[in-house]
């Protein structure tokens, strides 16, 4: 490892600007300033100080500002693609074939280009949770390259610098003191001690400090935006975080996903409406009715003790409640939230036992789809026997009637009607607006009469034990930017030569016109001479160069 | 020279610390869908079902003893073209200790009742009401067989049709010794 030796004698790591010991300039980048880079104190900056293994080269790569900003940079633009349309997670429909057809339905060719880019769900995607990560890894990484080294040098500072390092300080001053030359340090001490500065003192040289604790704001923010990530990472942790969304129909009780144990029973699902006339912006955007309330009453039951699933007998009320948009249910740390609904799913089919002559009836017979009996009696001596149930009618294949789904959305059955007319027993099978009679001509038909529908409801199950987590991210975030932002870290040197001439030096990361109150007001009280803000004249020079160039 | 040795395995221990994390988060991220604690290798869920004989099954109850677990639907062709085989394989591996059990997604006891007696399945059917073993099974699309091992474990789990000689061949693998 390379040293770089400083005049005063003292060593410093390879990448280092300003003597770690006495504040010399080493670099001959440093050396061609006139104002000291103060940054980091001029220490070294630990990936810059080797890159040889692999090792130090993933490390100096993740290290840089720039990949960092350029890291940035790419998750924000990747995280607003992701707003053009709407995420996958916000669309009810359940398969890939249903996402892909929502997304060129509704967004044409666009829509399809970005499911086909799998843009449509990016948030989860790898390579986003990548990106993310990436910049985590970032910003752990930078924070240690910088901040350690910046600790050091902070916690090692030496109260006497070099004549090179006082002077090239932006604020300076020299000369003799006003009075009594003797007492200068001692009233200094006085003066900065009550401008509340922290002194050191070391022979005639003195140190005073205050804020020292802001130079920290950035890594403080830092650290709860790594807290930050790593609670959201524990999303994916099992028993963290659960968000699962249901369908719950009306009367059914179902099992809840992620709430082990628990069961849900849809009671009923209101939907209310606001009973106006339409009128203004209401016509134009051609809304007919305005909702009021989406709301499930449910029932929230329990297993007993040490049951398994399955075992939905012995359930123990929880508790009953009203679910409302933003007012779920809640219990242990479990939400349920109201988050879409479907009216009118087909419950009952009432069918009239007709003659087809007479259009007499010998009867209704109510069929419950989620329940149906095999056989149903009617008054008189008749009975019809149900043969079979399709609650989604998709056609015939050789012969039998298929079902494409368990949803009743286009039920169909057959019937053999058994009458004192008919005690072999008639078939027929009936299904929306058809029926087929595969035995001949029959003397009955199962005539349509009317229907009883229920509502279903959609519900989220969100349980998440990570917010406690975030919100210690985010006030530790808020914490960091504050102590960066609100105070600053001042440091004013002042040595006393041999010959009583006062040199003094000062430093501030920022607020310099508070810096320059603090040492007007010391050097009222300790008499010390006028000081100089080097950066001002150097830039009344620039100013002045201009005007003379615009003149001529 | 020691100095540069410690930094070397300080950055490598912080780089691998990273590494893991990233890797676990990548992993859960990608797999989150397929796990929720049931995959191969775990503990199958205990649970107990009531077929359609009134009979109760509890998965506790078949300790050693293989047992296939199959979730269908009546509207599943999938699940109506393995139905025969599995049929067939239940008669032969009965007196094996290979038991079958199918659970069916919440449909009426009349549908099931019929579709059982036209497919003429001589194994347990159960009806999963309240779809509480579905969703402590974590299943998606049917039908989904899982193959339990006489010791508890979850042999694997195959989701979508079987031919007769895979059905053969995994449940002669969860055969007991």
């Amino acid at each position: 490892m390379n040293k770089l030796l400083c005049e005063c004698g003292h060593e410093n790591p390879e990448g280092t600007t300003l003597c770690q010991k006495c504040g010399s300039p080493l670099s001959a980048e440093e050396k061609s300033k006139k104002i000291a880079d103060m940054r980091y104190e001029g220490s070294a900056i630990r990936s810059k100080t080797y890159n040889k293994s692999i090792i130090d080269k993933v490390w100096n790569f993740f290290s840089s500002v720039k990949v960092g900003i350029t890291l940035i940079i790419i998750n924000l633009i990747a995280a607003s693609i992701g707003t053009i349309l709407p995420q996958e997670f916000y669309i009810s429909v359940a398969t890939d074939a249903e996402k892909e057809k929502y997304y060129s339905d509704v967004y044409g060719w666009f829509g399809e280009i970005y499911y086909a880019l799998g843009l449509s769900d990016l948030y989860s995607s790898l390579w986003f949770q990548l990106l993310v990560l990436m910049l985590g890894v970032s910003i752990i990484i930078a924070s240690i390259d910088r901040g350690i080294p910046l600790h050091k040098s902070l916690k090692n500072q030496r109260v006497k610098r070099h004549t090179n390092f006082m002077k090239r300080q932006r604020i300076i001053g020299e000369g003799k003191p006003t009075e009594t030359p003797e007492q200068t340090l001692q009233l200094v001490e006085q003066s900065l001690k009550k401008l509340k500065y922290n002194v050191r003192r070391e022979d005639d040289s003195i140190l005073a400090e205050r804020g020292r604790f802001s130079r920290y704001g950035a890594y403080v923010n830092h650290v709860g935006l790594i807290v930050f990530i790593i609670g959201v990472m524990l999303h994916l942790v099992p028993g963290m975080y659960v968000d699962e969304s249901m369908w719950l129909r009306e009367g059914e009780t179902r099992a809840v996903p992620g709430m082990d144990g628990y069961f849900l029973k849809n009671d009923k699902f209101i939907l209310e409406t606001y009973d106006n006339v339409p009128q203004g912006e209401q016509i134009k955007q051609g809304v007919n009715v305005v909702a009021k309330n989406f709301q499930t009453d449910v029932t929230l039951y329990k297993q007993k003790e040490n049951s398994v699933p399955g075992q939905a007998e012995n359930l123990e009320e929880v508790k009953q409640y009203g679910i409302q948009v933003n007012h779920p249910l809640k219990h242990e740390g479990y939400a349920f939230y109201q988050m879409d609904f479907r009216l009118n799913e087909i419950r009952t089919m009432v069918f009239d036992l007709t003659n087809k002559e007479t259009e007499q009836s010998l009867g209704q017979i109510s069929i419950d789809l989620t329940n149906p009996q095999e056989v149903y009696m009617l008054e008189n001596g008749a009975q019809v026997e149900l043969m079979g149930f399709y609650p989604d009618f998709s056609g015939f294949k050789e012969g039998v009637p298929q079902t494409a789904t368990q949803t009743p959305n286009n039920p169909a059955f057959i019937f053999k009607m058994i009458t004192p007319e008919t005690p072999e027993g008639e078939t027929s099978f009936v299904a929306i607006q058809q029926t087929l009679e595969p035995e001949g001509d029959n003397i009955y038909k199962m005539k349509f009469s009317n229907v009883e529908t229920r509502h279903m409801s959609g519900l989220t199950v969100r349980y998440d034990r990570t917010i406690p987590i975030l919100i210690v991210g985010g006030i530790i975030f808020m914490i960091g930017v504050a102590i960066g932002s609100y105070w600053n870290h001042r440091r004013i040197w002042i040595e006393q030569m041999a010959d009583g001439t006062i040199r003094l030096a000062a430093h501030t990361n920022k607020n310099w016109f508070s810096m320059k109150k603090d040492l007007d007001s010391l050097t009222k009280h300790a008499h010390l001479p006028q000081y100089v803000d080097q950066q001002e004249i150097e830039n009344n020079e620039h100013v002045e160069t201009e005007k003379d160039g615009k003149t001529l | 020279m020691d100095k540069k040795k410690q930094r070397s395995v300080t950055r490598g221990i912080i780089l691998t610390i990273l590494a893991i994390a990233i890797g676990y988060t990548v992993y859960a991220a990608v797999t989150k869908d397929k796990i929720n604690i049931v995959q191969a290798g775990a503990q199958a869920p205990d649970f107990e079902v009531v077929d359609l004989h009134g009979k109760k099954h509890r998965l506790k109850d078949y300790e050693g003893k293989g047992v296939v677990l199959n979730f269908w639907g009546t509207w599943c062709e999938p699940c109506e073209r393995e139905f025969p085989a599995m049929t067939r394989q239940y008669a032969e591996f009965k007196d094996q200790d290979v038991q079958i059990i199918a659970v069916n997604f919440a449909q009426s006891e009349f549908e099931v009742k019929k579709y059982v007696a036209n497919m003429g399945m001589t194994f347990p059917v159960a009806i999963d009401k309240t779809k509480s073993v579905f969703t402590a099974y974590n299943i998606g699309p049917l039908p989904t067989s899982i193959f339990i091992k006489p010791d508890g474990t979850i042999d694997r789990i195959i989701t979508g049709e079987m031919t007769e000689g895979e059905i053969v061949q995994y449940m002669e693998s969860i055969k007991p010794e």
